[in-house]
């Protein structure tokens, strides 16, 4: 539990938190009468304590908390495409033209795994651990599927959360991101089924044309299938 | 003048000024960088446009005109389906699947337009509304061949996919905070590139191009005629982080992946030069 240590150091000493946080810690010295220097080391002490009692990674609050939601899901997918693309049996179950655009997305999902890291800062959540176990890796039709659920996935996230977004600026990143992630949903899904890429399953094809969004509740409830660490979302923004 | 003081005080009266302006440290260096090319007397003008920024909800109006503008695009690529879905001679050039596929974008367009028009409705507006004889989708002879040959429906298809996909991106910041409108515009948005993804293989696999699902730089159509659709998507650097000097898997990420992995929006100005030749 090391990274989760490192963690509360971070949310305590983050020069870039967000206003949010740093509201309620403002509040709290006030609270705590906190006038010296002494005593607030002692109040930062007491947060210490408080923050501890969360387990796993915390992903923040405000648009700090939905970028690391975001960058938890593509380093999820980062780890899955770095595995599938170096695993031994990639260069035989999956075609030259197939193999160069399974590659494309690795390094497109590591951009966007890089890209969070970097624009987080101090404020981005460790290193995840995942746990892929339950893939079989040389296994064509698993790895799609996977890659497939791990998309559409991303799509329904990006789309879920847009709205929790503060900054324009963040929601045009996401939304840079979003269609990319899209792009390669529907090309997986036409590898495994051919016409698959507005499926019913994602879209809702019958009413209005809509792909399907999910909360980061419900999207954090399938990736922590593959994602050991613990991730704590309790103060992602809700409205 | 205090600006941090300023706010402090805001504070003590609206505990979630903070939030609204959120994120207040690059509103703040947008502000101090105008600040240094115009007079210090004009930073009241600049605070002014933040407090608007903090506490102004989108009108109606507003989000009506957004919801038009899409529901045009709408319009476009749904008369574009149903007039080459429609045309014989054009279905018969293409296999079964691809044609499956292409009634599968065609159900997804048509349902757009009905949604958006429902929703400007719901929302007291008056939706736009065009019919087959408002358009000329060989964009003033620009593509003679649109209905007789497929490729160049499918070259014309991906663009507006394309340019579908940039044009809703563009607008997002438009529907800021808004649960209901701008979740509706990012599920359709999503859509769009899915289609734009499956023409761009359908193309690929036609022509034997090295054309890919999702967009390499500036231009990877071959098509010089859409070169306008796709400006910008060259862009390498996201706000303050330049993705190629970022670690990929070997070396850093290269300017390839760097292209492709983030699609670029476009402003409303841009999509409406694109698309007007389209319009009779």
């Amino acid at each position: 539990m090391e990274f989760f240590t490192k963690k509360s150091d971070q949310l305590l000493t983050s020069t870039e938190a967000e206003p949010s946080q740093k509201m309620q810690r403002r509040q709290f010295l006030r609270y705590a009468g906190a006038g010296t220097a002494a005593v607030g080391l002692l109040a930062a002490e007491a947060c210490k304590k408080d923050r501890n009692s969360y387990t796993g990674v915390y992903l923040g609050s405000g648009d700090i908390g939905i970028l690391n939601y975001a960058y938890a899901l593509e380093q999820l997918e980062a780890a899955f495409y770095t595995q599938v693309v170096a695993n031994a049996s990639f260069k035989t179950a999956f075609s030259t033209s197939e193999q160069g655009l399974l590659t494309d997305i690795r390094d497109h999902e590591v951009a966007h795994r890089e890209f969070f890291k970097a624009a987080l800062g101090a404020n981005a959540i460790a290193s995840l651990q995942v746990n892929f176990s339950s893939i079989n890796f040389g296994d064509r039709a698993n790895v799609l599927a996977t890659a497939k659920a791990f998309e559409d996935l991303g799509v329904s996230a990006y789309n879920g959360a847009g709205y929790l977004i503060k900054s324009a600026d963040y929601l045009t990143f996401a939304g840079k991101i979003v269609s990319v992630e899209a792009r390669h949903a529907a090309y997986i899904r036409d590898l495994i089924t051919p016409n698959s890429f507005v499926a019913m399953d994602v879209v809702n094809v019958s009413v209005n044309g809509l792909e399907y969004d999910k909360t980061p509740q419900q999207v954090l409830a399938v990736a922590s299938t593959y994602i050991t660490t613990k991730i704590n979302a309790d103060d992602l923004p809700t409205s | 003048m205090d600006l941090l003081n300023i706010i402090e005080e805001i504070e003590k009266v609206d505990p979630e000024f903070q939030d609204k302006i959120s994120p207040r440290r690059s509103a703040i260096k947008n502000m101090t960088s105008f600040g240094s090319k115009v007079a210090v007397a004009a930073l009241p003008f600049a605070l002014g446009s933040l407090f608007k920024k903090a506490y102004a909800q989108q009108s109606t109006t507003d989000v009506v005109a957004v919801l038009n503008y899409a529901l045009k695009l709408e319009f476009l690529e749904s008369n574009f389906y149903n007039a080459g879905l429609g045309n014989t001679a054009l279905v018969a050039l293409g296999s079964s699947t691809e044609i499956a596929g292409l009634k599968l974008i065609q159900t997804d367009e048509n349902n757009h337009v009905t949604f958006l028009t429902n929703t400007i409705k719901s929302l007291g507006g008056t939706p736009v509304s065009f019919t087959a004889a408002n358009f000329d989708f060989t964009a003033k002879g620009t593509f003679p061949t649109v209905f007789t040959s497929f490729d160049t429906f499918l070259a014309v298809a991906s663009t507006f996919e394309d340019t579908g996909v940039r044009a809703y991106k563009g607008q997002a910041p438009n529907l800021l905070r808004n649960k209901t409108v701008l979740t509706a515009a990012l599920d359709i948005h999503s859509v769009e590139a899915r289609h734009a993804s499956h023409l761009r293989m359908m193309r690929r696999a036609r022509t034997a191009t090295t054309l890919k699902p999702w967009i390499t730089g500036a231009n990877d159509t071959g098509i010089a005629a859409v070169a306008a659709t796709y400006a910008g998507e060259d862009n390498v650097t996201q706000g303050p982080v330049t993705i190629t000097s970022l670690a990929g898997v070997s070396g850093n990420v290269s300017t390839t992946a760097a292209t492709e992995a983030f699609d670029e929006p476009l402003t409303m100005a841009q999509v409406v030069t694109i698309v007007t030749p389209f319009f009779k």
